[in-house]
């Protein structure tokens, strides 16, 4: 399956070629031909997950692949860090929705990004990051995933920061960047603390169920836990940036100052569910050695799940609620996978959280689109702005239903099958975590139709030119993803991807699945009553709410609390003395060395008077002094 | 042999004699012009009485006369240039590159 490497080179390709020729193409070429390489990873893609499912089960069990594998970098005998491509159920599966999105996101911007300024460029980095981001799913050790990780780092800089002209996206990207740059050090550090006991870096040797090379590493103790827990949680830390977990997860919101589609590939469908790919792809470790870890992990996801989801209610900007509704399912994903056990029926927290990655990127990126599509049609992301635009835009509206109804979780639709097993694997874990999750389903539905019908329904506003629906190069991805969105969840998930590779079905928790279902038919109806129409519903409940609203309405200060701590802890305490340092010490070291050489030249540039004959009159001494010397010493 | 090691002793020193004590650019260049040729003398000199075999020295001093005829060429017209510039060849006038005095003194 050596061809595999070509999913990886077509975009890296693409990309060089785009960023070369730049302006010297036009953009409808450049749009062409950047899709046209998608188009061909994508089927690409789709081959390999054919060929994988069908060969590569052995005994039952799916077997990972590694096609292609190179030593880079030798350290000693045993410690080296290796490129190549691994295959294995998820892998093969993110494939599947890295290429499938990113191609509806390319055919998409054909028309979205339609006569904007740099769209050459805007497609090279695309193809950047669909290289990084595939780079990073196929990785065959920590280490390899390390280098596309922080690759998929720069291109999501590039690209929030897209219109660089604007302050508030410069911000956003820096945001963006520097706050998964730290998590990525805890990663880094967690990646060398493991390295370093285990002397591998490999994942293949890391699952292997080897407790030979752990044994080092849950020995040593540091601060009362063993390294390795130092080691995964902050493996996890670096996840945590990436996937915007709380407390690192104020870069998100911002990030949606870039283009929506980019908004729809990579901060809603791929790179953020990267943590929670990297906690399934190290899953045997964590669950066998660190289980500690990894219950703090779905903790942390249920927190921020919620969180988030409170916040989303309160939020006006479209794009905004659509990004805490992605933090929220990040969330969701974590709780599915911390709760999880390993193997069999134990690990359907694991199989559920790989379900709901694959479903919600399909329904999260036709949202995003969805919304992209409203924002091309009113030129505005505010929800006052809007309204009433299911008359002018119906397929839109169509999809975003379909959208909605599969995130809120209804029967049939896919988020109704993947949200209902990591309930399912909730529940067996704690019945009081469950309870909370099954609350953030109603949150999730409630605020996603307050969105939905604050869109669609509403008062009518009165439009400077009436909205008028998107062309086909955007309604067709919009409908492409619906119809995944619809029908993703009768996919039989637990026959690919489990945690341990054997097929698993799981058996259907009616009763709980009769709850979710009517969870989330009563946050609908909440919605309903109190957006549908124009009313003063909202207000009179956000005012009952008063303190707690505000509070949610300015995301619970975190970004405030952010600065102050920067301000006032990094800048005054560090940075300041550190530049006090630099300024005082460093620089004056060396000016002084300056300052010194200066003046001993004005204190002996009297003996260069400029009279020719006084030098010829030293120069000759001096020949008869050396004379003198070599004759009589 | 003495004779004219001592004829090119006299005609080395007082060219360097000349070379410090003269004023005018011109007479430091013939100065020059005689301490080149007291080289010259020495090397026809001791080739003569050292090895009357060989003719290196004659060479030489053949080459010196050559090279120090192009470098008075080129002072000359060093000198002319001054001239223009400063309306003298005064030796003394010639210290335009040395740096002000105490002029940017911290």
């Amino acid at each position: 399956m050596q061809y595999t490497l070509l999913i990886l080179l077509l975009p890296l390709l693409s990309f060089v070629v785009l960023g070369l020729m730049d302006t010297k193409w036009k953009a409808r070429v450049a749009g062409s031909v950047g899709t046209l390489v998608l188009s061909v990873v994508a089927a690409l893609s789709y081959y390999t997950a054919w060929a994988y499912f069908s060969t590569a089960n052995v005994g039952g069990i799916y077997q990972k692949i590694v096609p292609l594998q190179t030593v880079w970098m030798q350290f000693s005998g045993q410690l080296h860090i290796d490129l190549g491509i691994l295959l294995d159920p998820i892998s093969v599966m993110m494939l599947v929705v890295i290429s499938t999105v990113s191609l509806m996101v390319h055919i998409y911007s054909l028309a979205y990004m339609k006569g904007e300024k740099g769209f050459e460029r805007y497609y090279a980095f695309l193809s950047l990051f669909t290289f990084s981001m595939l780079g990073l799913v196929v990785a065959t050790n920590i280490f390899q995933m390390y280098i596309f990780w922080e690759l998929v780092g720069v291109s999501s800089y590039l690209l929030i920061g897209f219109y660089y002209t604007k302050p508030e996206a410069v911000a956003a990207s820096k945001k963006a960047f520097i706050v998964t740059r730290f998590a990525d050090l805890g990663f880094l550090i967690g990646i060398l603390i493991l390295s370093f006991y285990t002397q591998t870096f490999d994942f293949g040797v890391l699952n292997s169920g080897n407790a030979g090379i752990f044994a080092s590493a849950s020995g040593v103790t540091f601060m009362g836990a063993s390294v390795l827990s130092w080691a995964m949680a902050l493996i996890f830390i670096g996840g945590a940036g990436k996937s915007a977990m709380f407390p690192l997860h104020i870069w998100l919101p911002d990030a949606m100052e870039g283009p929506t589609p980019v908004s729809a590939l990579i901060h809603a469908a791929t790179m953020v569910v990267a943590g929670v790919y990297l906690v399934a792809r190290l899953f045997p470790v964590y669950v066998t050695y660190t289980p500690d870890v990894l219950h703090g992990i779905a903790y942390v996801g249920a927190f921020t799940s919620l969180f988030a989801a409170v916040i989303a209610c309160t939020q006006t900007d479209i794009k905004r609620v659509l990004a805490f509704s992605t933090i929220s399912q990040i969330g969701y994903m974590m709780v599915g996978l911390g709760v999880s056990g390993y193997g069999g029926h134990e690990g359907t927290g694991y199989m559920a959280s790989m379900f709901h990655l694959f479903t919600h990127a399909m329904f999260k990126a036709l949202l995003f689109l969805g919304a992209g599509s409203v924002i091309h049609a009113v030129h505005s992301n505010e929800m006052q702005k809007m309204g009433g635009l299911r008359k002018y835009m119906p397929v839109t509206h169509l999809v975003f239903l379909i959208g909605c109804l599969a995130i809120a979780g209804i029967f049939p639709l896919s988020g109704f099958f993947s949200k209902d097993e990591i309930l399912a694997a909730t529940y067996m874990y704690s019945t009081g975590l469950g309870i909370g999750m099954s609350f953030i389903a109603g949150l999730t539905a409630f605020y996603m139709f307050r969105l939905y019908f604050n869109i669609f329904w509403g008062k009518e506003n009165s439009y400077e030119h009436s909205p008028h629906e998107s062309p086909l190069a955007m309604t067709i991805p919009l409908v492409v993803l619906a119809f995944f969105s619809f029908f993703g969840g009768l996919i039989p998930f637990g026959k690919f991807v489990t945690s341990d590779g054997a097929a698993y079905t799981g058996e259907t928790n009616y009763v709980l699945a009769i709850v979710s279902v009517l969870i989330g038919i009563t946050g609908i109806l909440l919605a309903a009553a109190m957006y549908r129409k124009k009313t003063m519903l909202p207000d009179r409940v956000s005012q009952s709410l008063g303190f707690i609203y505000q509070l949610a309405r300015n995301k619970f200060y975190v970004d405030e609390l952010y600065l102050f701590i920067t301000k006032n802890v990094f800048f005054k305490g560090m940075a300041s003395p550190v530049s006090w340092y630099d300024r005082h010490v460093v620089n004056g070291s060396v000016n002084g060395l300056a300052v010194v050489t200066q003046w001993v030249s004005v204190k002996i540039k009297g003996i260069q008077t400029g009279k020719v004959q006084q030098y010829a009159w030293v120069f000759l001494l001096g020949t008869l002094l050396m004379a003198f010397l070599i004759l009589f010493l | 042999m003495e004779a004219y090691i001592f004829v090119s002793f006299i005609m080395f020193f007082s060219g360097i004699y000349g070379f410090l004590s003269r004023k005018s650019l011109l007479m430091v260049l013939i100065s020059i012009e005689l301490i080149l040729n007291s080289a010259d003398i020495n090397f026809a000199v001791f080739n003569r009485y050292l090895y009357p075999e060989h003719f290196e020295g004659f060479f030489f001093a053949m080459f010196t006369i050559a090279i120090s005829a192009c470098e008075t060429a080129v002072a000359i017209a060093i000198v002319i240039n001054i001239y223009r510039n400063l309306n003298n060849v005064e030796v003394d006038s010639l210290d335009e590159l040395k740096e002000p005095e105490a002029s940017d003194e911290k």
